[in-house]
């Protein structure tokens, strides 16, 4: 039996999303992260607890909100179609913007409680030493926290490959720009191509297992150690 | 150009307020002592900059780092700090440790070199490794290299002996004598232990509950009589200094000349001339308003006048005595009555123990 045509580009876009939304999710993910972990602000419950929205919201509503936001006449939209032309709904950019949203949770919360677990000695070391705040960040705090970036790093990039609703609201399903992996399961099962859906479904489950075999196994044979 | 530390903080906390203001000679081994509670580290937070007192002063020499409206952050006040626990980083190895802070010091501030700190803490065994593999005392004497590597123009320690044991502390405290004698970096040393007071000092400052109780000379400020309440019955006791007059072989002792009186020690190894600081714990001072009549096993007997007599109160007193330089004696309450000691009255100070500092 032929082995049957798997289209290869619903798989290479969500890896692009996946990994563009973990790049920009690091970069914005770690200051608000440093700031939870060190804050005496009473806000930090209500930035903690926003932060945490996605874990818990169906991602239809997520989704919808986005689409409104996004949209030529949302808050975010309304502006970049002033500026580009088009607006950031039904984009492979509204995706990206999207997913850093929804999988905000799975980098913040690693790397808070990293930040948290190596505390404030090593920066307040590294300060008296003559390292400027951002110095000692780079020189030590995040060797420290590398757990907290790996875990950050695998979590996101999973969670990100695996989000369905959000997706398809914001995004639609045109194939190449916005088709990414899990909408091309939904409509392989909705044609009734099983096999199709077989395929990249256990490709999906097997990927997803494996990274989290990794991150468990590394966490724990990764002691902080002289490089 | 003034070698002063001149520092003024006031820090207010629910149920703890740190009111200081100290002018210190910025040189030599500044002790801060005090019970735990009473504000020593604090203290070194705010000298160090990692704390902020509003309307804080502090001026070292001809440096500004804190007045009205100045506040240099820590990390360009070329402080060098060490606690307790010895902070290394665990990522680098010891030679990285050493030279994080060497690395972030301008090369023309630089006036100390890796190789100078190695030698004189005796580090170079332990370059290549992790700081994990280090027992306390070298993870400590690595610290205290990573601090000083870093130039500064103030060190300061917060307990740095604290979580070693004797032979650990006795290794390190000649290192810290001679970070003093070769680099001349004036040095403010957090500690509650009396040991290392005497056997570090000359200057010390007492904090209790946040206020400074007395500050100078280590010898002045030990024969305080309203030290009790900080050192305990204990260790509260006079501290001299002395010079090695000489030894008597037969009987194995040594002759200590203090103020033209002469004190008996066990046999020391000390060449004649020398100076040694010897501690005479209050409670091993008895006294007596005649000479002994006949034979006494008392060795040590010094003349002495009556000072100042203490707080009364319980069974027991402290009299601080003028023997050329003061010496405390605590004596029963009942004593006091029976001798009707009057402040200026001769009295014979018969000491039953010395215990010299080394």
């Amino acid at each position: 039996m032929d082995l049957p045509l798997i289209d290869f580009q619903p798989i290479w876009l969500s890896l692009q999303l996946a990994g563009v939304t973990v790049l920009i999710l690091l970069v914005w993910a770690t200051p608000l992260a440093w700031w939870l972990a060190h804050t005496r602000s009473r806000f930090r419950v209500v930035v903690e607890a926003v932060v945490a929205l996605p874990l818990v919201l169906p991602p239809t509503v997520l989704g919808f909100y986005m689409l409104i936001l996004l949209g030529p006449h949302g808050w975010v939209g309304g502006p970049v179609q002033a500026l580009t032309g088009s607006a950031l709904s039904f984009s492979f950019a509204g995706l990206v913007f999207a997913s850093c949203i929804y999988s905000l949770p799975f980098v913040v919360q690693p790397l808070h409680s990293a930040f948290e677990s190596v505390g404030k000695v090593p920066l307040e070391t590294a300060q008296s030493l003559g390292a400027s705040r951002l110095d000692a960040f780079f020189s030590v705090i995040s060797p420290l926290a590398r757990r907290g970036y790996l875990t950050a790093v695998v979590l996101g990039f999973a969670h990100t490959l695996g989000e369905f609703g959000v997706v398809l609201m914001v995004g639609g399903n045109i194939p190449g720009k916005t088709k990414v992996i899990s909408i091309e399961i939904y409509d392989r099962v909705e044609v009734l191509e099983y096999t199709q859906a077989h395929i990249l479904s256990a490709g999906l489950l097997l990927f997803s297992f494996l990274v989290l075999v990794m991150v468990y196994s590394i966490n724990r044979r990764l002691p902080v150690q002289v490089t | 150009m003034k070698n002063l530390l001149e520092a003024k903080f006031r820090m207010n906390y629910p149920g703890f307020n740190l009111d200081v203001e100290l002018n210190l000679p910025a040189k030599g081994v500044t002790v801060v002592f005090g019970p735990s509670g009473s504000g020593k580290t604090t203290l070194l937070r705010c000298l160090s900059g990692l704390e902020r007192a509003p309307s804080g002063i502090l001026k070292l020499a001809d440096q500004v780092w804190q007045d009205e409206g100045i506040f240099i952050p820590i990390h360009q006040r070329k402080v060098g700090l060490v606690f307790q626990e010895s902070r290394l980083f665990p990522h680098l190895s010891i030679q990285q440790n050493l030279l994080y802070g060497y690395q972030r010091t301008q090369s023309v501030e630089r006036n100390l070199h890796l190789d100078e700190v190695v030698e004189v803490l005796g580090l170079a065994a332990l370059l290549k490794r992790a700081p994990d593999k280090l027992s306390g005392g070298e993870k400590q004497r690595v610290a205290i290299g990573r601090a000083l590597l870093t130039s500064p123009k103030l060190l300061l320690m917060d307990e740095p002996l604290a979580s070693l044991d004797m032979q650990r502390k006795a290794e390190i405290i000649p290192f810290i004598k001679r970070i003093e004698d070769e680099f001349k970096t004036p040095i403010i040393y957090v500690t509650h232990s009396v040991d290392e007071v005497l056997q570090l000092v000359d200057t010390m400052v007492i904090l209790q509950a946040g206020k400074v109780a007395n500050f100078g000379p280590v010898q002045e400020v030990f024969s305080d009589v309203q030290l009790r309440e900080v050192l305990g019955e204990e260790q509260l006791g006079a501290v001299l200094e002395t010079s090695v007059a000489g030894h008597d072989e037969e009987f194995e002792l040594t002759r200590l000349d203090f103020m033209g009186q002469t004190l008996n020690v066990p046999k020391q190894n000390i060449d004649v001339g020398q100076n040694l600081r010897v501690h005479i714990h209050s409670k091993d001072v008895s006294l007596s308003t005649a000479p002994p009549a006949g034979v006494t096993s008392v060795l040590n007997i010094l003349q002495a006048k009556v000072a100042k007599i203490g707080t009364l109160g319980g069974y027991s007193v402290d009299i601080e005595l003028d023997a050329g330089r003061p010496i405390l004696a605590t004596i029963t309450r009942k004593s006091l009555a029976n001798l009707n000691l009057k402040p200026g009255q001769p009295v014979y100070a018969h000491i039953k123990a010395i215990k010299m500092v080394h």
